[in-house]
């Protein structure tokens, strides 16, 4: 089975965030990257699945700019066994960045695209499920497991509050992967050396035909969240600051 | 007929049906998007047998809304949820109505077919919505970033013929003033809707739902809690917070990336896809407070929390924030907390 994964660059987790001078994004200048980690987990699950399953072949794809071919490194180091960087500078927009997958993966036509349920910088948790609809594919999201079963794959959906339930589709499909279904594995110092002579392709998005048509709906503006309650911000040394607290515990939330 | 669609679901599990709280806060939203537009406001609950639900005692805050009708879609292929069914069933009322908007709640069930709804139509979906603004004659949605620390704008910048869809985050507005009211004062008729379905058409075939094992652990009831979050680094740390639940007497909870790594069990999970809790104390160390966190902890009626980044989203619910490394700060509060009990 080939089996495509999908993988964005997001800025690490811990990153300092500041507002860019126009207040329309982010300033990126002075940030790391890294792999968004629903993605992450959806490239575990497909190393999985494709050394699970022989003859199988594991591709991983990124729509992004120029420096988010590190992801696609990572993907090679980790496992996967070729990649295709579609270079891109507008990556906000669900649509058009699935209007790039999609015609990316037409080309290949697998078995199985993953990808993963949301992204940790805009969050949308929509991509996977257009690329599916553009793609013709039935699709089902938030799967912790992929396994296949001789009428195509069957997935573990996670629901909300505990529950789960399992999914049956034909192949073609595509899953979103959820985190937590694996623990991740770390790319080794022979796997950092394999992918230097592993496939890496670029495709410029302009010649992958009409770009998708301006979004009707457009983020304008970035600001920083408002507080939802009167906080009170507690100070001192830590020994002071686990007085007050504890005070506070007694006498007024009568806790202690 | 333009206007505003709220798309609402049944409680998963409710028997008899009942309407979710989250799909009230979304009619709650509709309702307020409509008003502000001067726009007719329509509801839609969507099964096999929704036209009987609709008249059920769990379904009155919704007969007594101020809409100006409900549909009823209904198809024996709706009996159970399947992506395709909702997306094509929903497509076809929609193109029937042509709303100017399209209201869901954020439920794991919308974020699975609504993408796919919206692009059918050529549109895009606001999903996650946590509130909304109208300037000049114009709705302004605002959804988070980065995992909550950032929030967004997003404006309809080339209006079409389709309509808007969106999707509200739980909490983002008041259920209250629709589940007190009683009487059918409006009393919106009940219209049924029979989409064109067929078997061919429903491409995934879904099992019954089911939970791993029995819970053990009720954290939904417990008066205390210390919940653990990514901050605390490496799984042999999580003795600290242990010490200083035991001290407290709290349950001891965590965040979704301490389950997905394996060091607590998922049943002591808080947010959307675990626990919903409500404690007198939630304590939250080292945690930073996406929204899925957030949601299903906001009902606690007093937050501490304890981080080292100033901007963690976890403070803008606290009411009281240590800004602080928890390595230096927990252990020296087990100690005063064991002092001011005289232990």
């Amino acid at each position: 089975m080939k089996i495509v994964v999908t993988l964005k660059q997001v800025p690490e987790r811990d990153a300092l965030l500041s507002i860019s001078p126009g207040a329309d994004w982010i300033d990126e200048s002075a940030l790391s990257f890294t792999t968004s980690e629903p993605d992450a987990y959806a490239l575990e699950e497909a190393l999985r699945l494709r050394d699970s399953q022989p003859g199988s072949e594991l591709v991983a794809l990124t729509a992004g700019p120029e420096r988010s071919a590190s992801v696609l490194r990572d993907a090679l180091a980790r496992g996967a066994d070729r990649a295709i960087h579609v270079l891109t500078s507008s990556t906000h927009d669900p649509l058009s960045t699935a209007h790039l997958l999609a015609a990316a993966i037409r080309v290949e036509s697998p078995g199985l695209v993953l990808t993963g349920l949301q992204s940790d910088d805009l969050g949308l948790g929509q991509t996977g499920v257009i690329l599916a609809h553009l793609l013709g594919v039935p699709h089902s999201t938030l799967a912790l497991h992929v396994e296949p079963v001789p009428t195509g794959i069957r997935v573990k959906r996670e629901l909300e509050d505990g529950w789960f339930q399992h999914v049956e589709m034909p192949l073609p499909a595509l899953a979103t992967i959820q985190s937590g279904g694996n623990q991740l594995r770390y790319a080794t110092l022979m796997g950092i050396k394999k992918a230097r002579n592993k496939e890496l392709r670029t495709i410029d998005a302009a010649s992958l035909g009409a770009p998708a048509p301006p979004a009707a709906v457009e983020l304008t503006r970035i600001f920083p969240p408002d507080k939802q309650k009167h906080t009170r911000t507690l100070a001192g040394s830590s020994a002071e600051i686990a007085a007050q607290l504890t005070g506070i515990l007694r006498n007024e939330v009568h806790v202690l | 007929m333009s206007g505003v669609l709220v798309v609402l679901e049944p409680r998963p599990g409710s028997d008899p049906a009942a309407l979710s709280r989250i799909s009230l806060e979304a009619l709650a939203g509709g309702l307020h998007l409509a008003q502000q537009l001067s726009l007719p406001c329509i509801a839609a609950l969507a099964g096999s047998g929704s036209a009987v639900q609709l008249q059920s005692p769990g379904f009155a805050p919704l007969r007594a809304a101020q809409l100006e009708q409900i549909y009823a879609i209904e198809h024996p292929l709706l009996a159970h949820y399947t992506a395709d069914g909702h997306t094509l069933a929903l497509e076809q009322l929609i193109r029937k109505l042509c709303p100017e908007y399209v209201v869901f709640p954020h439920t794991y069930q919308v974020r699975d077919y609504a993408p796919a709804l919206a692009v059918s139509l050529g549109q895009p979906l606001v999903s996650d919505v946590i509130a909304i603004r109208i300037e000049d004659g114009s709705p302004i949605f605002v959804r988070q970033l980065f995992q909550g620390r950032l929030n967004a704008d997003y404006r309809v910048t080339h209006p079409g013929s389709a309509p808007i869809f969106l999707s509200i985050q739980a909490g983002a507005f008041r259920a209250e003033s629709l589940e007190n009211s009683n009487g059918p004062a409006t009393a919106a008729s009940i219209v049924s809707f029979i989409p064109q379905l067929t078997e061919a058409q429903i491409r995934t075939r879904p099992a019954a739902p089911f939970r791993e094992s029995a819970r053990t652990v009720d954290l939904a009831s417990a008066p205390l809690i210390v919940s653990v979050g990514r901050g605390i680094g490496e799984q042999q740390n999580l003795a600290l917070v242990e010490s200083l639940a035991a001290a407290l007497g709290a349950e001891l909870a965590a965040s979704r990336p301490i389950c997905d790594l394996g060091w607590l069990p998922m049943e002591r999970q808080v947010g959307s896809s675990g626990q919903t809790v409500a404690p007198r104390l939630y304590l939250a160390v080292g945690i930073s407070g996406a929204i899925q966190h957030l949601v299903g902890m906001k009902g606690a009626k007093t937050v501490v929390a304890i981080n080292r980044d100033p901007a963690a989203p976890i403070f803008e619910v606290a009411d009281y924030a240590v800004v602080g490394d928890l390595f230096e700060v927990v252990p020296e509060l087990i100690k005063a907390i064991h002092a001011t009990k005289g232990e």
